[in-house]
């Protein structure tokens, strides 16, 4: 089929053309950025924490009126932990559990300095800090793979400010790799901190995920350690692992047994009892909505695009009947007449995806300057590209096969 | 005239309900999804305390040095120390200024049988009040005199008062946190600014706070300090005694200074107490300190999340690819009614009438738009409430303004966009019209 004809008559309606052009070329640039913020939202959401989440759940509980200054004090939050985790434990429903600062994805972050020197100059990586004993492996459902679990004995009462530098510690594979890229971790000493006394590495657990997605802790959210502690503060929270299918019944069953224990103490109504479920909820929360949102503004740009597509392909057929019935009486087929038409949007639809690629990229580029995203692939645009092209052939379809319909009588009408 | 014009436009859009309908919906979901996102945005963007945050500002001492692991960046910490906060305070160069911290004591049921609950709340200082404005509903703020005393005093919010005392004047009446009494001094009218701007450093969004205790009286209480605390280097002693003499931030700070001069003096005591602490061996560089006024404060700290801002313009793009649409369908519409123009450019219409009843008819398209478009954000933001973070969807709210907006934002770009369609349409040449016809 010859092109000449169609740019020829496109001149004749530049504005209309030119129109649909820009609108495809702004459609597909905005629907490429967003896919890209869609997929980027997607993939952080689907990160796995490296625990067993399912059948997971967490307490908070909090006792005011009580003093956390000094041994004494320390003593008695303690023996009060010790308490509620055996009756926690003892629940038929509970498999195991642990006290601890604060769990994956759980929104407070305990960070700190691993260095492998004693002297305050050098300091190493950056790690999250999770306290536990010697059921937290079991509760999480974490993958010990080199060294041992910790021992009941190592396991120390931590009040909120007491200095993070435990004997041992169990660290995640990639806080291991980032302190000894070519070496073996087990069994080597590193300082938390300046001046601090000497740690010794006794396990390495394949993956765990920091406390909080928040950007300023992204460099650092899979260095991880374990701290053998049993978190005796005010407040606390109680990392409770259900026996399979009983999730629902211990989360009701432990706040009953931790209230049995001690009336004086809160948690809270809104978040005190969180599913790991739950958790990971609010923990991407905003990464979901945004995804949500990017989603339908996309859903809602091909539409209008395709209706404007649809509109004014109506139009120029419903101007052209003349034409049409001219060139069918001539003698073209009607089969010539749908491909006119279908060929007319596809010319304009190349046009504007070639400058809606570009916009794309200029889009992308300056949002990377804005708002530190990423760079765009290229498989997007070409995604987009595709897209855009079916989605102007099927919208030009309809109208083109009415024009193909136009009897050649319509020639002689005025 | 425009009563004419405004009946020609209904019977032409009555004309072609498809196409009408295709532009009504194109311009709704433009004008939807803007004001959708925008909602959000000026929830998230706005002015907490718009009469005087220029005028209220956030000291910044570098407390880690140049060197710290800590840091990422040149600019110093978002909190102070409590040593320097106290000496912040105690210089009193500021016409208000206030230490405070974040606490979260249980406090006790209003009836015996219930079970105490966790309140979230600041301990401050009494100048803290008058700094932010905080309207009361009963009493009044604690006095200097009450803050020196170390007093055990509270002000509590109006939500709590309906809770804790069905909204009775409590003043003078106890209520018991974490254990111990405090005598209220004060219930504060619906005091709850979005953000919480007098602490950005640790929260933005979401609960409003509920009881303030003075700082000094909740430092001898030893109330936990469930807000950020950062160190550089471990404190010598454990516990919360510790944390006072720590080089640990961990204590917000707001001052107002009433005039650029102020700031100005404000900024350079500032630098010399700074140099000070370094004479004395406190610190081995040199000053690095921030004097940022509220502003620039909620600024930096990105109170506004980017993807508000970037859900905003990715709407406003969809706003702009629908007005191109509107441009394209109002030029198919206008320009088949060229043998119409022909007719009544022949009996005497100039080109301005012509104009001036094409944009009439623009504007009849967009108010319909904008009207569908004002449901349509009624709807995104129902939707918006369901898929965005709890803190930040409850702050969009439908209000006149926001509606207003919605209807002129409809009307003002479907007009511009009848622009080009208009002026095609006062081309058209009357004899050629008639002629063809």
């Amino acid at each position: 089929m010859a092109i000449t004809p169609i740019i020829v008559a496109l001149r004749r309606h530049k504005a209309g053309a030119l129109l649909i052009g820009l609108q495809i070329a702004l459609t597909l640039a905005i629907v490429c950025n967003a896919l890209f913020i869609i997929t980027t939202r997607i993939e952080r959401i689907g990160r796995p924490t490296g625990i067993d989440e399912a059948n997971l759940f967490k307490v908070s509980v909090q006792r005011g009126g009580l003093p956390s200054d000094g041994e004494a004090a320390k003593a008695r939050l303690d023996a009060d932990v010790r308490t509620d985790l055996a009756a926690i434990r003892a629940l038929p429903d509970v498999a195991d559990a642990y006290v601890t600062n604060t769990l994956p994805l759980a929104n407070s972050n305990w960070t700190g300095w691993l260095g492998q020197t004693p002297d305050g100059d050098k300091v190493g990586p950056s790690t999250a800090f999770f306290l536990g004993d010697e059921h937290t492996l079991a509760t999480l459902g974490l993958h010990l793979v080199e060294g041992r679990n910790f021992r009941p004995e190592e396991v120390l009462p931590h009040s909120l400010r007491d200095r993070v530098a435990p004997a041992q510690l169990i660290i995640s594979k990639a806080l291991a790799q980032k302190l000894y890229p070519d070496g073996d971790a087990i069994g080597k000493t590193v300082y938390v901190g300046p001046s601090a006394p000497p740690t010794r590495i006794i396990g390495v657990v394949d993956r765990l995920q920091s406390s909080t997605v928040q950007a300023w802790a992204e460099s650092f959210a899979w260095q991880t350690s374990i701290v053998p502690a049993r978190f005796s503060f005010t407040y606390r929270t109680y990392a409770i692992r259900a026996r399979p299918g009983r999730l629902d019944a211990a989360m009701k069953a432990v706040p009953d047994a931790l209230y049995a224990v001690d009336p004086q103490r809160v948690i809270p109504e809104d978040d005190g009892v969180l599913s790991f479920a739950g958790i990971r909820a609010r923990a991407y929360r905003a990464d979901r909505g945004m995804a949500i949102l990017m989603g339908a503004v996309c859903v809602i740009l091909l539409t209008v695009t395709a209706a404007g597509v649809v509109g004014l392909s109506s139009f120029w057929v419903g101007q052209r009947r003349r034409q049409i019935g001219i060139r069918r009486a001539l003698g073209a087929t009607r089969r010539n007449i749908l491909n006119y038409f279908l060929a007319e949007n596809a010319l304009i639809t190349v046009g504007g995806v070639l400058v809606g690629a570009l916009m794309a990229f200029a889009i992308n580029a300056w949002l990377m300057v804005q708002f530190e995203l990423a760079r765009l692939s290229v498989n997007y645009v070409l995604a987009g590209i595709v897209a855009l092209i079916v989605l102007g052939q099927a919208s030009a379809f309809a109208p083109a096969l009415r024009a193909s319909h136009i009897p050649p009588v319509e020639a002689t009408r005025s | 005239m425009f009563g004419y014009y405004l009946d020609l436009a209904l019977r032409s859009l009555r004309r072609n309900p498809a196409l009408t309908g295709l532009m009504v919906l194109a311009i709704a979901f433009g004008v939807g999804a803007s004001m959708t996102t925008y909602s959000v945005f000026r929830a998230v963007s706005g002015d907490p305390i718009p009469w005087k945050s220029s005028r209220l500002f956030v000291p910044q001492i570098d407390l880690f040095g140049p060197t710290a692991a800590a840091k990422t960046s040149n600019e110093p910490q978002d909190l102070v120390s409590y040593k320097d906060a106290l000496a912040i305070t105690r210089a009193h160069r500021a016409h208000f200024q206030s230490a405070m911290y974040n606490i979260a004591p249980s406090i006790d049921p209003a009836s015996p049988g219930s079970r105490p609950r966790e309140v979230m709340g600041h301990a401050v200082q009494w100048e803290f009040f008058p700094m932010v404005d905080a309207p009361f509903v009963y009493g009044h703020a604690w006095s200097a005199d009450e803050d020196a005393a170390h007093a055990k005093v509270a002000v509590i919010s109006s939500r709590l008062n309906d809770r804790q005392f069905k909204g009775e004047d409590s003043t003078g009446r106890e209520i018991i946190l974490d254990g111990k009494p405090y005598r209220i001094v004060g219930v504060l009218d619906h005091f709850t600014p979005e953000p919480l701007f007098y602490d950005v450093a640790n929260r933005n969004f979401g609960e409003p706070d509920d009881v303030f205790l003075p700082f000094a009286t909740a430092i001898d209480a030893q109330s936990t300090n469930t807000g950020n605390y950062n160190c550089a280097r471990s404190p010598l002693e454990e516990g919360f005694s510790g944390t006072l003499t720590a080089e640990c931030a961990w204590i917000a700070v707001m001052v107002q200074l009433d005039s650029t001069a102020d700031a100005t003096a404000y900024r350079q005591w500032l630098d010399g107490y700074t140099d000070g602490q370094r004479q004395a061996g406190r610190f081995s560089w040199a000053s690095n300190n921030r004097l940022r006024n509220l502003p620039a404060w909620l600024d930096f700290k990105q109170v506004a999340p980017p993807d508000t801002k970037v859900s905003l313009l990715v709407a406003l793009g969809l706003l702009v690819v629908c007005m191109v649409n509107t441009i394209g369908l109002m030029l198919a519409k206008f320009m088949r009614r060229s043998g119409e123009i022909g007719v009544r450019r022949a009996l005497g219409a100039s080109r301005l009438q012509i104009a001036v009843q094409f944009t009439v008819e623009a504007a009849v398209l967009g108010f319909t738009g904008g009207l569908l478009g004002v449901a349509m954000t009624w709807i995104g933001m129902t939707a918006m409430r369901a898929v965005l973070p709890e803190d930040i969807a409850a702050l969009a709210r439908m209000d006149g303004s926001l509606l207003s907006l919605t209807l002129c934002m409809a009307v003002l770009a479907t007009v511009v966009a009848g622009l080009y369609p208009t002026l095609r349409a006062t081309w058209v040449r009357p004899a050629l019209q008639l002629k063809s016809n």
